[in-house]
């Protein structure tokens, strides 16, 4: 039994929790209990630090910090129930820690509030659009949410058509709903996409690598042919050029863009580019 | 004291013939896993315990008919289905235990009145498939992305007629055992969270062969950890 015991506690050592400071950029599994940096100190040799009570509530040195997907709060440790690389952001304006969150690679999309996200007409009943966005329900989007549109001057949407548009409800609890206007009430991009192009699936975080700020594939795929795209934060991608073989290319391109290093990408764009 | 080395040398003793020779540390046969190998479902893995296979593909948090939809946390449902025949009674009853084991594992209430189906087909089976099945549904689970409070994996022990222990038996020690135990096991503290067993056996030798299960499955979440690193390096 003394064997056991020793095995066990062994084991139990290597799930002790960690700072989240030194995990940052590694790869973490569900399961991991991640330390919040003022309290690591608190935490040190024995664990047996004495701290005297505190009945000044303003003395209390607590930073804010903001739990992003693939974290949960336990305790007041955080808790990883993705597994992804441990990302952070520091934050803008000086208050709070920032913000934690796991990169991790999915297919199935959650509907998250501010998203924007292309999604199909699957049905029409009464006043509301059913639209299919990938995620565990249809989400529902009113006639009224149009820029322009009235009871009397009702836009022009089939069963069939895509929308782009951003969800203004999207919890566990409830049924999404989404909206083709902005809070001033102009479209900003949003309503229904056009006729021809394609529609095509890719994973989440290719979309985020895409949508990134100073991102060289669009660049580069700009520079190739004139097109329009649109992306979806559901991973979905339209894209339209001037022929169909270029818009296949395309699509090909950004599905392959995934597995490419940037090498093999800049040598099939100047390969492309020449023919 | 004496009676405990006894039996760990013989946890590390070679069993039978016909059985491929093992580690002088760890007992389990060679692992091999592999992720998003299949295009259609949301996750997919396959799992090697040396000729035992089983591939495994995980669909949601999806739509969910309303017969089945639970108000506030996911309906689990898992499909096990064998390599040959049709799905029968033993088939029903590894879902259940699959089934069990994952929902206890599982953030459900983050995906209220939403499914998550787990299929599992056999591809081949040469002994501790239920332990192989657990293990391949655990990496199919993370490649989805479903929310988890710890990773899960399987371990099965058989007992010899002369009380050896065997690690991640073949079918001929399995057939040839008094006693065939499977427990599976989370990575935070090694908690017990499913056992199923068969056969005969003690008290004493149920906990033995919890805590030889408990050491072996350091392995196989290392083996988790080292696999997950590799799919991550690569983007």
């Amino acid at each position: 039994m003394a064997e056991a015991a020793s095995v066990a506690a062994e084991s139990l050592a290597g799930s002790r929790a960690r700072a989240a400071r030194t995990v940052l950029g590694q790869v973490v599994l569900p399961g991991e209990e991640l330390l919040l940096p003022e309290q690591e100190d608190a935490e040190g040799p024995g664990g047996a630090v004495e701290r005297p009570l505190s009945l000044n509530a303003g003395a209390c040195s607590r930073v804010r910090v903001v739990c992003g997907p693939g974290l949960r709060r336990c305790g007041d440790r955080l808790l990883v129930t993705k597994c992804g690389r441990l990302r952070h952001k520091e934050p803008g304006s000086g208050s709070g820690g920032g913000v934690y969150w796991v990169d991790s690679q999915q297919k199935r999309y959650v509907p998250v509030k501010g998203d924007h996200v292309i999604g199909i007409v699957t049905a029409k009943s009464g006043d509301i659009f059913k639209v299919d966005v990938g995620g565990s329900e249809p989400a529902s989007l009113s006639y009224l949410s149009f820029e322009g549109a009235t009871k009397r001057n009702r836009p022009n949407v089939q069963v069939g058509d895509l929308i782009y548009g951003q969800f203004v409800v999207a919890n566990k609890d409830m049924e999404p709903e989404m909206v083709c206007i902005d809070s001033c009430g102009r479209a900003n991009g949003m309503g229904v996409i056009g006729q021809d192009g394609l529609l095509f699936k890719v994973t989440l975080g290719l979309i985020r690598k895409l949508l990134a700020p100073d991102c060289e594939i669009i660049q580069e795929v700009g520079k190739l042919y004139p097109l329009e795209i649109v992306f979806g934060m559901n991973g979905r991608i339209w894209v339209k050029a001037k022929t169909i073989q270029q818009t296949l290319i395309l699509a090909n391109i950004l599905e392959a863009c995934e597995h490419m290093t940037s090498d093999q990408r800049k040598q099939i764009f100047s390969r492309l580019a020449e023919s | 004291m004496e009676e405990e080395m006894h039996t760990d040398a013989k946890i590390r003793a070679e069993s039978g013939t016909g059985s491929s020779p093992r580690g002088s540390g760890c007992s389990l046969r060679h692992f091999a896993c592999e992720q998003n190998l299949l295009s259609r479902p949301d996750g997919s893995a396959s799992f090697l315990q040396g000729d035992t296979s089983v591939l495994a593909g995980v669909y949601g948090p999806a739509e969910v008919k309303v017969s089945k939809e639970i108000f506030n946390k996911a309906t689990l449902e898992v499909i096990l289905r064998p390599k040959i025949g049709l799905p029968g009674v033993a088939e029903k009853s590894r879902e259940r235990l699959i089934r069990n084991t994952c929902e206890a594992v599982v953030l459900g209430t983050l995906h209220p009145r939403t499914s998550i189906t787990v299929v599992l087909q056999v591809v081949s089976d040469a002994g501790s498939l239920l332990a192989c099945c657990l293990n391949a549904a655990c990496m199919a689970l993370v490649d989805a992305g479903v929310p988890m409070r710890a990773l899960f994996c399987g371990i099965t022990c058989a007992l010899d007629s002369d009380g050896t222990l065997v690690l991640d038996p073949t079918s001929k020690q399995e057939k040839e055992a008094r006693a065939v135990l499977t427990f599976a096991l989370d990575s935070v503290e090694r908690k017990l969270l499913m056992s199923s067993t068969k056969g005969l056996y003690s008290d004493t030798e149920l906990q033995q062969c919890l805590a030889a299960a408990q050491a072996a499955s350091q392995h196989v979440f290392r083996f988790y950890r080292e696999s997950l690193q590799r799919r991550y390096s690569k983007s």
